[in-house]
């Protein structure tokens, strides 16, 4: 099992009052499997993403990630792990501007403690897995949408994570590159077996999962897999 | 991330506004550039003062009347001056064994005259040993003989700019001249000396002790110079000196002897502290330096938000943001402080290539200084922006717009 969570919640304080963003969700990904997490605004799913990617950690409950449990990690554990066992695809991108494609795609690495020409090489070989060779040395305001996101895609992939996350990964982006996009996970997760879990409100992007989770109110109400889904 | 790493993303980072970067490191240039021309211009002061002193003999003694330092009680009885007399100096050359050589001086002024022309200077009335005391040399004829410590023989010995002044192109050897209103044969012409601290020993006339005694009517002498053979005999002969001069004039301390080389040092204290206040003056501009990389470190931290929350996402850990930005205000101080020392020193050497006179003296040890206070301020003007980068809440980071 790559992730295992388990009564799960988490509580934020607002004002005087105290937010329940989540209240005790369980959820188990195998791996090589492609999750979607849908869910109206308010649900909770950004705050379960944030808190599979050990950007956060919950208030109560256990989280394990590729078998070790998580839930009571430091700062700097959290990141290490973020570091080599999350890939994170955002809906903005989030590609810093001022650095070309392969430089963007090294960011995670140079976290590593790794010579700068495997570096090098490591990152062109990613967007090369992402067709894009062709683009190494453009900056991120030289490609298209589509392209940034697969740039964005290069990097969480650059260091063979345990799991892809992606949190609305086709928001930006219109309905024929959000599909190509869309295309590539599932090419990525059937072809190379990554583990991706996805985050979205649209039910098209949606259906691109072979496993569906629906979140409302910070609970899981359905959790339906691909046979189920047809 | 790894330290070469990390400065070359710090110059990449602040390639990018180069302007800004610029304007940032002028004050750590400005702050750098005057501590280096201040206190080379101290160093230099303080080193001209020094070596003015050490041309003087650092083997030297001076006896002065008067007791020098003032004492708490109330004043004694017996407190009363009695004057330094040439039978003191006689006496110190006769009796101490470490004192080499002795020589009193009478000081007084009045006007020089030959034939028509007339020049008013310092007179100084002294004994053969003066020569060699302070190391001058006869250019023409000869110094004030030996032996005429008592004597009141009209014979004078005048400097260079007495002679021009007064003879022109006549040679004055064995003229008569008129000294204070009296009679005196010239027997010698000083080489060329120069200024020697603020007194200008070209423009003098030496005459016999014993004449300068009773021409200026002097109640005892001005002061009596001792010189030791060698300058580590310098306390012993110091001790005697004080010894004899205390049995002669029956124990009451009325008179105060220094030697050169504690002279020497408590004013190369006074020019040190000195130094260090000035360039303490100017280090505040460097203190503003610093306070200006603060300043827009705090502006880097707010625009680059995304970047620190998108750096923490994919595994930057606290001390890797701290480090990117420490080591970028580092960069921007020594950077700074680099560009300061080059203009320091270039102004420093500059200003000595114009005004070759004035005393400057660049010491590595001051540029050191400079380098590590230029580090010192990156690092600790950086630490606040650095820690609230580090801080920053990567969830928080990355919805930053």
């Amino acid at each position: 099992m790559i992730l295992d969570v388990h009564q799960v919640t988490k509580e934020f304080p607002l004002g005087a009052e105290t937010v329940r963003a989540l209240r005790g969700i369980d959820l188990s990904v195998e791996r090589g499997e492609f999750v979607a997490i849908m869910g109206p605004s308010g649900s909770g799913k950004s705050t379960l993403m944030n808190i599979l990617g050990c950007l956060d950690t919950p208030t109560a409950g256990t989280y394990a990630l590729d078998g070790a449990p998580v839930e009571t990690l430091r700062d700097d554990a959290l990141a290490a792990i973020r570091n080599r066992k999350v890939g994170f695809v955002f809906q903005t991108f989030n590609l810093l501007p001022r650095f070309p494609a392969w430089k963007n795609v090294e960011l995670p690495l140079t976290y590593g403690g790794l010579t700068r020409r495997e570096r090098r090489r490591r990152a062109e070989s990613a967007l090369e897995s992402v067709q894009l060779g062709h683009r190494l040395g453009h900056l991120p305001n030289q490609l298209s949408g589509g392209e940034r996101q697969r740039v964005a895609i290069a990097r969480a992939l650059v260091n063979g994570p345990a799991v892809l996350l992606a949190d609305e990964p086709t928001g930006n982006l219109d309905s024929k590159v959000g599909a190509e996009i869309l295309a590539l996970f599932s090419h990525l997760n059937a072809a190379e077996g990554v583990t991706i879990v996805l985050v979205t409100h649209d039910p098209l992007v949606g259906r691109a999962a072979r496993r569906m989770v629906r979140l409302k109110d910070g609970l899981k109400v359905s959790d339906e897999r691909d046979s189920d889904l047809t | 991330m790894n330290l070469l790493d990390s400065i070359t993303l710090a110059f990449e980072t602040l390639a990018v506004n180069k302007f800004r970067a610029t304007l940032t490191m002028l004050g750590v240039v400005i702050g750098v550039a005057s501590v280096i021309v201040l206190v080379s211009i101290g160093d230099g002061a303080r080193e001209y003062v020094e070596s003015q002193f050490r041309a003087l003999g650092t083997n030297v003694i001076i006896i002065l009347p008067g007791k020098a330092h003032t004492s708490g009680g109330p004043p004694m009885v017996t407190a009363s001056v009695n004057p330094l007399t040439i039978e003191d100096s006689l006496a110190l050359a006769e009796r101490c064994p470490s004192v080499h050589l002795v020589s009193p001086i009478v000081l007084g002024s009045g006007t020089s005259k030959y034939m028509n022309r007339s020049r008013s200077c310092p007179i100084i009335g002294t004994t053969h040993e003066f020569q060699e005391i302070r190391n001058l040399n006869v250019e023409i004829g000869q110094f004030l003989p030996p032996n005429l410590d008592r004597s009141e023989r009209r014979v004078c010995v005048i400097g260079r700019t007495i002679r021009k002044e007064l003879f022109g192109e006549e040679n004055p050897l064995g003229k008569m001249m008129t000294v204070a209103g009296t009679k005196f044969r010239v027997i010698g012409i000083m080489r060329k000396k120069g200024m020697s601290l603020g007194m200008d020993l070209d423009d003098l006339v030496f005459i016999p002790a014993g004449s300068a005694e009773k021409l200026f009517n002097a109640n005892g002498l001005f002061e009596v110079l001792v010189s030791t053979r060698s300058a580590d005999q310098i306390d012993r002969a110091h001790r005697e000196v004080k010894e004899l001069m205390l049995r002669r004039h029956d124990d009451n301390e009325d008179f105060t002897v220094n030697n050169q080389a504690d002279m020497l040092s408590v004013l190369s204290k006074v020019l040190g502290a000195m130094t260090y206040a000035v360039g303490g003056i100017a280090a505040i501009s460097l203190l503003v330096g610093g306070i200006g990389i603060m300043n827009i470190m705090l502006v880097s931290v707010g625009e680059r938000t995304r970047e620190i929350g998108i750096r923490k996402a994919v595994g930057a850990r606290r001390r890797d943001i701290l480090a990117q930005f420490l080591v970028e205000s580092v960069t921007l101080s020594s950077f700074g402080g680099v560009l300061g020392m080059s203009l320091g020193i270039g102004s420093a050497l500059g200003a000595k290539a114009v005004f070759p006179a004035m005393p400057i003296v660049v010491s590595p040890w001051t540029i050191a200084t400079a380098a590590i206070f230029s580090f010192a301020v990156g690092v600790f003007f950086g630490v606040y922006p650095a820690r609230r980068a580090a801080a920053l809440n990567p969830i928080d980071a990355l919805r930053y717009e």
